[in-house]
């Protein structure tokens, strides 16, 4: 696409305003870097199931139709620009904790840890999260709760990381709350946005092991 | 006397091409070497400052692994955070000889692969330890908690790539590069909240600076603000990946640039093989001309796909006039052509190998879609062998992703694909310890070019990605460390930096001020008009050189008529792109000099002048066993070459053959 769409810019009546081209977030074009982040006609990612922006086609509107594009609209993605949306609060979460505290070399050998088939499988539906925030931005609350719980339910499914799952859960689930994200209550609107088919049962497992980390403490 | 002062140049500049292979039996190099290398003390490495550019597999262990040596990492990358580099699209494995399958794989049988894949022009020595270190990425990334696709007895599952007759391939689903980057992610993550590594996103190289002839830091602008900032350190790595965006269409990120690596060049790094570019045989085809890039299908899909076209031309008449399903087209009247032409390997013949292939079938008037370039990557066998849930399993979310592009159920028709533009095994000359003819400056990943030769094959880019990020690199810069620690911090306030900067900022002037009406984009799809016509998958001396004036016509062109709205202080793609481009022009010009100077066909790069009767690579080893590195001259002037001679010790050299 050679996008030749232009924005004037004008501070106020009496400023000099000038035409721009205007900005969004874009990168690998197939679903899977995360960086899209558009409402599209009031639906993250657009009038779509399980699809990024830039997995959205010209198909699934009308000839003619007024298209409504908007920025993720979250207290926690703060707009840079446009339809660009500042997203550092997730690294952050994922610095408190979402990892396994591994030193390059010190591994054993992949084979020794056996992982049932279905387990793996579950942790991959997890794991598939791009990290895009379309749950928040979808999430009338504004809550990071399926973004935290790929990672921490992702991890919860595998014997990897077993010592510090408490400490990794509590973490993250506090820096959630102090970035400004929002709780979660249930309405399912994140999975139903998620273009990864990320669902709400992660969302339990996460509980399940705040849980037993609040427990625990 | 002219003529010999001028030999002497040459013998003064390729002793810069020393390649620091240590001498000994191949299987004793790396360790050999290992213990060589000076250790840096824990107090010592605190002391000591690295720069990180790129955030892909390479970049992103490679700097967790420097953090948790205790050395103080910076690490930049254009997208807003380290996740989103494009090694996340990698679709179908990483190779390591496990031998899990207990298929007779070895790390020697890796080693042979690869260097028969590259069609004997990469390294011997360099090759043999990314075979050497293979097995412990696994281990590795398992450890992080990559879900790596199990069997029902809960070991590790595998799967086959092209040019390979084992199963050496690790997976997890079709997103093996998006979870193994997250397991690199999130080992970075850890050292960020540890405090050894600052993380920079949304800001992007521009310069480097040179101090004393040494790597000492980089000029980078602030992507949300435009300021330009110096960052100084005792070395610096480049990790930022290929520059197959040249072509405008390729599967890479629309991001994805070659800028950093120019940067390095024209500051006197040598650049290696650039015209080496893999074409990747299984892309979605082109359908328009408002396309801004092509999507891959893993090659993971030709395990159990098998590509065709039919063998009469009116079956393909009515195909491009729908008015048959390729479904309906019987067994006997299709071309299994990769079955036919290479029965060893059939479907799973190299990357180069399957792309020339389905040109030859299209140029004799073979494609089945409208354009004529398109063949099928057919799954009715496969669905019928396995059954639905098993290639669900395998392939789901690749034949989702190209229902949602193409609209066409992959369950019930064959793909269309057709070549593209995918990776380039050419980069910036690196020794074996990975440093570019700079002292201080470091290559790694897709960003060098030392492991791939003239074709890399499947699966092999994760892997080279993270054997020198976490178990080459973090070694091998300790041997130059070693001798930095009693120096001081970078000084970002000495005259060079200063310098750098000032350059950098003129070219954003010179960028504004040509006011023209011409956006970035419709520049840059010219040139890669300019790239796939003449520096694509044929190339001939004529097209060559046509192309190379075309490139410097259309940079001047650029240096008119392009337009760049709005101003440097603030967030601005278009000034992103424009600055990349520039970049690009260069790198245009010097793939198709290498090209012109390769006057053999030699894995991606097929020259026209230079193929069998049967239409296959015809490589000349006496003239061109060697790696081609280019010194920069100077703006649209021919590049210096020289040479660093191949040897190989330890493998037969062969004509490659995927026929029995």
């Amino acid at each position: 696409m050679e996008y030749n769409v232009k924005v004037w810019r004008q501070k106020n009546a009496k400023a000099k305003g000038h035409f721009e081209t205007f900005a969004f977030d874009h990168d690998c074009r197939e679903g899977i870097c995360g960086a899209c982040s558009l409402y599209v006609d009031g639906r993250a990612h657009g009038p779509d199931d399980a699809v990024t922006t830039c997995q959205l086609f010209m198909r699934h509107f009308k000839p003619g139709a007024t298209i409504t594009v908007e920025p993720w609209r979250s207290g926690a993605f703060p707009v840079i620009k446009d339809l660009v949306v500042d997203r550092t609060a997730f690294d952050k979460i994922m610095q408190a904790g979402g990892f396994i505290t591994v030193r390059t070399g010190s591994a054993q050998d992949g084979n020794n840890i056996l992982i049932p088939h279905d387990d793996a499988e579950l942790s991959m539906d997890a794991a598939a999260c791009v990290g895009c925030g379309a749950c928040v931005a979808t999430c009338k609350n504004g809550s990071a709760m399926l973004f935290v719980a790929a990672r921490v339910s992702s991890l919860a499914l595998l014997p990897q990381g077993r010592p510090e799952a408490a400490r990794r859960a509590r973490a993250m689930v506090a820096k959630m709350d102090e970035l400004g994200f929002g709780n979660c209550t249930n309405t399912r609107a994140c999975e139903m946005e998620c273009p990864k088919h990320v669902t709400i049962d992660h969302i339990a497992r996460l509980n399940r092991e705040y849980l037993k980390a609040r427990f625990s403490e | 006397m002219w003529a010999s002062n001028y030999n002497y140049l040459i013998y003064m500049a390729d002793s810069k091409l020393i390649s620091k292979i240590p001498e000994g039996p191949l299987k004793e190099k790396w360790s050999k070497r290992k213990a060589e290398i000076r250790i840096v003390s824990p107090n010592n490495k605190r002391k000591l400052e690295v720069i990180v550019v790129g955030t892909g597999l390479g970049g992103a262990s490679a700097a967790a692994s420097l953090g948790e040596m205790g050395y103080n990492v910076k690490i930049f990358c254009i997208s807003d955070s380290p996740r989103r580099a494009h090694s996340i699209a990698a679709q179908g494995g990483i190779n390591a000889a496990k031998n899990y399958q207990n298929d007779n794989d070895s790390i020697y049988r890796l080693f042979y692969d690869t260097i028969k894949g590259g069609d004997y022009r990469s390294r011997e020595a360099n090759v043999y330890r990314l075979a050497e270190v293979s097995a412990a990425i696994i281990d590795q990334c398992v450890a992080q908690g990559v879900p790596f696709a199990r069997e029902y007895g809960g070991y590790l599952a595998n799967r086959s790539f092209g040019g390979v007759q084992v199963s050496r391939t690790f997976y997890a689903r079709g997103q093996t590069g998006q979870q193994l980057l997250l397991g690199a992610y999130a080992s970075l993550n850890k050292e960020i909240a540890a405090g050894t590594v600052k993380s920079y996103p949304r800001h992007e190289m521009l310069d480097l600076v040179i101090i004393n002839g040494e790597a000492k830091g980089i000029i980078a602008r602030n992507l949300v603000t435009g300021e330009i900032e110096r960052f100084g350190a005792h070395a610096v790595v480049l990790a930022t990946g290929g520059y197959g965006n040249a072509y405008f269409l390729s599967t890479n990120a629309m991001n994805s640039n070659g800028s950093a690596a120019m940067q390095a060049y024209r500051k006197g790094a040598f650049f290696a093989n650039p015209c080496f570019a893999q074409i990747h045989p299984t892309c979605i085809p082109v359908h328009g001309d408002q396309q801004c890039k092509l999507t891959l299908m893993s090659e993971s899909l030709r395990n159990d796909g098998r590509i065709w076209v039919p063998k009469k031309m009116e079956d393909v008449v009515k195909l491009r006039k729908h008015e048959i399903k390729p479904s309906q087209i019987p067994e006997e009247d299709r071309d299994y052509y990769l079955e036919r032409r290479y029965p060893a390997f059939g479907n799973l013949v190299p990357r180069d190998v399957a792309s020339r292939a389905a040109k030859e079938r299209c140029d004799a008037g073979f494609g089945v879609n409208e354009t004529g370039l398109a063949v099928y990557l057919d799954f009715a066998d496969a669905i019928k062998r396995l059954g639905h849930q098993r290639v669900q399993e395998r392939y789901g979310n690749l034949f989702d992703m190209y229902e949602k592009i193409t609209s066409t159920s992959p369950w019930e028709e064959p793909m269309m694909i057709y070549p593209a533009i995918h990776y380039t095994m050419g980069g910036l000359w690196v020794d074996y310890d990975l440093q570019t003819t700079i002292p201080g400056l470091y290559a790694i990943g897709e960003a060098n070019f030392s492991d791939h030769g003239g074709n890399r094959l499947g699966a092999s880019a994760l892997m080279q990605g993270l054997a020198d990020g976490y178990f080459v690199l973090p070694y091998t810069i300790g041997d130059y460390l070693s001798h930095k620690f009693a120096e001081p911090k970078t000084d970002t306030n000495a005259p060079e930096f200063a310098e750098a900067e000032k350059a950098v900022k003129e070219r954003i002037d010179k960028i504004f001020a040509v006011k023209g009406s011409e956006p970035v984009d419709a520049i840059h799809k010219k040139l890669g008009h300019i790239m796939w016509e003449y520096v694509g998958m044929a190339r001939n001396e004529a097209g060559l050189k046509k192309g190379i004036e075309e490139i410097k016509a259309l940079r001047e062109y650029f240096w008119k008529n392009v337009r760049v709205p709005g101003t440097n202080e603030e967030f601005n793609q278009e000034l992103e792109k424009a600055l990349r481009l520039v970049d690009f022009f260069d790198i245009g010009e010097l793939m198709a000099y290498d090209a012109l100077n390769r006057r053999e066909s030699c894995g991606g790069h097929f020259r026209e002048e230079m193929q069998t009767e049967e239409g296959e690579t015809k490589r000349d080893d006496e003239n061109f066993m060697y790696v081609a590195a280019w010194e920069y001259k100077g703006e649209g002037k021919e590049p210096e070459l020289h040479k660093e001679e191949l040897k190989y010790e330890n493998i037969k050299i062969a004509t490659r053959n995927y026929k029995d």
